[in-house]
């Protein structure tokens, strides 16, 4: 365990770093963050004795550390620096066995059984025994960086400080070096301190993070309380925004570019569909914030091209992901850039209306066909095959929404659609009763994120007016255009 | 048996076979058996009142330059360092040369009044380097380390030349001198020079592990437990005591201090738990080698050793360099 009360002290006469306090548990991992010159190497270097303290404590296992020799330091203590040059030319297993030097005393200082075992296990817990007798410079930068790594590891020391250590790696060897850390420390008990250049890394990886700004501590707390936009904004003084990470409850930050071509206003607008036999299609200038149900590119994304494709009622396919796929790139959509839709519906009925509000205008599209319409409060004891999609709403905003106004527009769609379903009296044919939808329906709302910052989409909120407002119209009347092509009103 | 084994077999049969050559060969030719049959009085003479002594000179110095050089090269972190970097030979032979220049000789001391004013010389610069470096930088970093060296050593080398440019019939014997050699000195200055060598190798063996830990810099040094400014002091001393005593028996040989780690590096690896010891052996073999070319080449006359050692020590280096290049490439 690694206690640090108000520490102090640097280079010169001024402290760099001041007032520092921190504790970490036995297996933890804190990691030290900060901008350049923020003192977060200065605070690494004082703490393992390289430069002076100039106030305050460090303690290791409950003693204070200035009690111990160097030796019996480096017995508690194990750093690992980042990757740097030396002069003449070791082989691996000397590098790593150098680790040993604290534990070897007295004149002669015999090479133990123990000292083996150390190194041994070190150089197969890092993977680099295969180059035990090869000359370190032969190897590249990250196989060098796991030797020193192992040269640590065999110092066995409770606790490990590392300086920036996957500095100039590629990412393979970056993730292969912090697991190696994060295991040994989940593993061994270690405790780790680690100082990083990069914030996402540190999120991914670091049990408790200590974002430092000029010399002081500006935040000490979990990922999640630390990698925060307005944290991460001021200390760094960058414009970013964090999201969680896509697997674990990590948040991961991005940068926020001042100035991009990508930030040039469009507007999407009804003229860009197309619409044949075979699909209906829109096609914008740029990319658009997506979130949708599809098929193809599902979830949340930024996407050019939306694509609804007509298949016969009977389409059954093993691999419809790739089917689809290649049904794309065969029309000529980049798949990459692309969402796509499947229906039973013939295409051609679909409705398209653009809808103008004090806000600027949305785009509504949809294709109905109730032929397997369900009450969705009826279907819990069900046993009922999944068919393709059978109402597929397109919602286009040229506007500027935020998450939480995605999530509100599909919920106004899905209830104009119910409504709709309820005003043209679609039952479901196995109990009778109104129908709320079908069993497969898709829904898909995109905005240009250019034009009016449009916060909200509840039902009453100018977009969302204009959402209920045009998916029930559209739909109402797709479900028209169904009924009179199956020959079920004139 | 592993190659450290064999390093050491190697390097300890070619110093044999480089005093039995050292021994036999001359203008007299001493058979081995002298060793054992002292029969033969002239050849026994030989063997040990002149060749012997001689060899053994030669073997100390090339050794105790060899072994300081691997410390510096190690310590210094510079493939170019040697004995003489820290400027401690040349405060040797600056007190060597006030010797010669002022003919002087005190009456206790008589024909030994060189060697040991060299040695309070070489023992001067050294504290003053040392404490200039200190007095600099306390934690006295190797470049604070190099440039002092260079800053005294200079300062020095124009004293030399002051008293060479000043110089009137003594001038033959001061170049003599600091040429080298290793020539009629006889078992006294083995005896004197002996201690010197134990002590300054036995501080830098010490210092073995400490010195591969400070190959990957001060500070990775000091995260391995290394207490860095005292090994760092034992070094230098170590170092400065060997180089020290060498100079003020033999005069400023070069090349040895400088290319025998090197040598052995290429050959045997770069492990100052090794290198240290082997360094110390092909150090003198090498000074004896070239010494035996030295008084035999021109015979009867001699050249100095130092000049020797560069021209055999050169293209032998060269050669070696070349085939380890070559078979790191391929």
């Amino acid at each position: 365990m690694l206690k640090v009360h108000n520490l102090s002290g640097g280079y010169g006469k001024e402290p760099v770093v001041q007032h520092i306090s921190f504790e970490v548990n036995k297996g933890e991992i804190l990691g030290i963050l900060g901008p350049n010159g923020s003192g977060k190497s200065t605070l690494l270097k004082i703490i393992s004795g390289i430069l002076p303290k100039q106030e305050g404590t460090v303690e290791i296992d409950g003693q204070d550390a200035s009690v111990y020799s160097q030796k019996q330091f480096a017995q508690k203590v194990a750093v690992l620096p980042q990757l740097h040059a030396h002069a003449f030319s070791h082989t691996v297993k000397e590098t790593v066995s150098l680790g040993r030097y604290p534990h070897q005393s007295g004149l002669f200082s015999t090479w133990s059984k123990e000292d083996e075992r150390a190194v041994q296990e070190a150089m197969a817990y890092t993977g680099v025994t295969k180059y035990e007798h090869t000359a370190i410079e032969i190897l590249s930068g990250g196989e060098q960086q796991r030797v020193f790594v192992a040269q640590a590891l065999a110092q066995e020391a409770p606790i490990l400080l590392l300086d920036e250590p996957t500095n100039h790696l590629d990412i393979a060897h970056q993730q292969q070096l912090l697991d190696t850390v994060r295991s040994h420390a989940v593993e061994k008990g270690v405790t780790v301190v680690s100082v990083f250049h990069d914030i996402n890394l540190a999120s991914l990886y670091c049990d408790r993070l200590l974002l430092m700004e000029k010399g002081r501590i500006a935040m000490i707390g979990s990922p999640l309380d630390v990698v925060k936009d307005s944290m991460i904004s001021s200390v760094y003084e960058a414009r970013v925004k964090t999201q969680p990470h896509p697997e674990l409850p990590k948040p991961q930050m991005t940068l926020l570019p001042d100035t991009m071509d990508e930030m040039k206003p469009f507007i999407v607008t009804k003229e860009q569909f197309e619409v044949s036999s075979k699909h209906v299609s829109l096609t914008a200038d740029q990319p658009l914030k997506t979130l949708s149900s599809a098929v193809h590119n599902a979830g949340m994304g930024w996407y050019r091209a939306f694509v609804n494709r007509h298949v016969d009622a009977n389409y059954n396919c093993d691999d419809v992901q790739a089917e689809n796929a290649a049904y794309l790139e065969r029309e000529g959509f980049h798949l990459t850039e692309t969402v796509g839709m499947m229906t039973a519906v013939t295409t051609e009925h679909v409705e398209i209306e653009e809808f103008i509000g004090e806000f600027g205008s949305i785009i509504i599209a949809v294709t109905a066909g109730v032929g397997n319409a369900v009450d969705v409060s009826k279907t819990l004891t069900r046993d009922q095959k999944q068919r393709i999609g059978t109402i597929n709403t397109w919602v286009i905003v040229n506007g500027h929404l935020p998450d939480e106004a995605f999530i509100q527009a599909m919920i106004t769609a899905t209830e104009a659609k119910t409504k709709a379903l309820q005003d043209e009296k679609v039952l479901d044919p196995l109990t009778g009763t109104i129908a709320t939808g079908t069993s497969t329906d898709s829904l898909l709302v995109a905005a240009t994120q250019r034009g009016e910052w449009l916060p909200y989409a509840g039902p009453i909120t100018p977009l969302g007016k204009l959402v209920g407002h045009g998916v029930y119209e559209c739909t109402i009347r797709a479900i028209r255009a169904y009924k009179i092509a199956k020959g079920w009103t004139v | 048996m592993n190659k450290t084994g064999i390093a050491y077999i190697v390097s300890a049969a070619t110093l044999a076979v480089a005093v039995w050559l050292g021994v036999s060969i001359g203008t007299v030719k001493v058979p081995l058996s002298t060793f054992w049959d002292s029969s033969d009085t002239t050849a026994t003479n030989i063997l040990w009142k002149i060749r012997m002594p001689r060899v053994i000179l030669a073997g100390l110095v090339g050794a105790s330059l060899a072994i300081a050089g691997a410390a510096f090269q190690g310590l210094l972190k510079n493939p170019l360092a040697d004995p003489y970097t820290l400027g401690v030979s040349s405060g040797a032979s600056v007190g060597a040369v006030v010797t010669l220049f002022f003919g002087l000789s005190i009456p206790m001391l008589g024909a030994y009044t060189l060697p040991i004013f060299s040695m309070v010389g070489a023992a001067v610069t050294m504290f003053l380097v040392l404490g200039f470096a200190r007095l600099v930088d306390r934690s006295m970093k190797m470049e604070t380390i190099i440039l002092t060296g260079i800053i005294f050593g200079s300062f020095l080398g124009s004293v030399l030349s002051l008293m060479i440019a000043l110089t009137g019939e003594e001038l033959r014997q001061i170049i003599g001198w600091l040429l080298g050699s290793v020539s009629m000195r006889g078992w006294k200055y083995i005896v004197m020079v002996l201690p010197f060598v134990v002590i300054g190798s036995f501080i830098l063996w010490l210092n073995r592990r400490e010195l591969n830990a400070m190959l990957f810099g001060e500070e990775r040094a000091h995260h391995l437990g290394v207490n860095v400014r005292r090994r760092k002091f034992m070094i230098l001393i170590g170092g400065s005591i060997l180089t020290g005593s060498a100079v003020a028996v033999s005069g400023t040989i070069g090349f040895v201090g400088l290319v025998v780690p090197h040598m052995t590096r290429l050959l045997w690896g770069a492990d100052h738990r090794h290198l240290l010891t082997l360094s110390f052996f092909n150090g003198a073999t090498l000074l004896i080698i070239c010494d035996l070319i030295a008084r035999t080449i021109i015979s009867p006359s001699e050249l100095p050793v130092g000049v020797i050692t560069s021209f055999i020590g050169a293209p032998v280096f060269a050669y070696i360099f070349y085939r380890q290049r070559r078979k790191g490439a391929m």
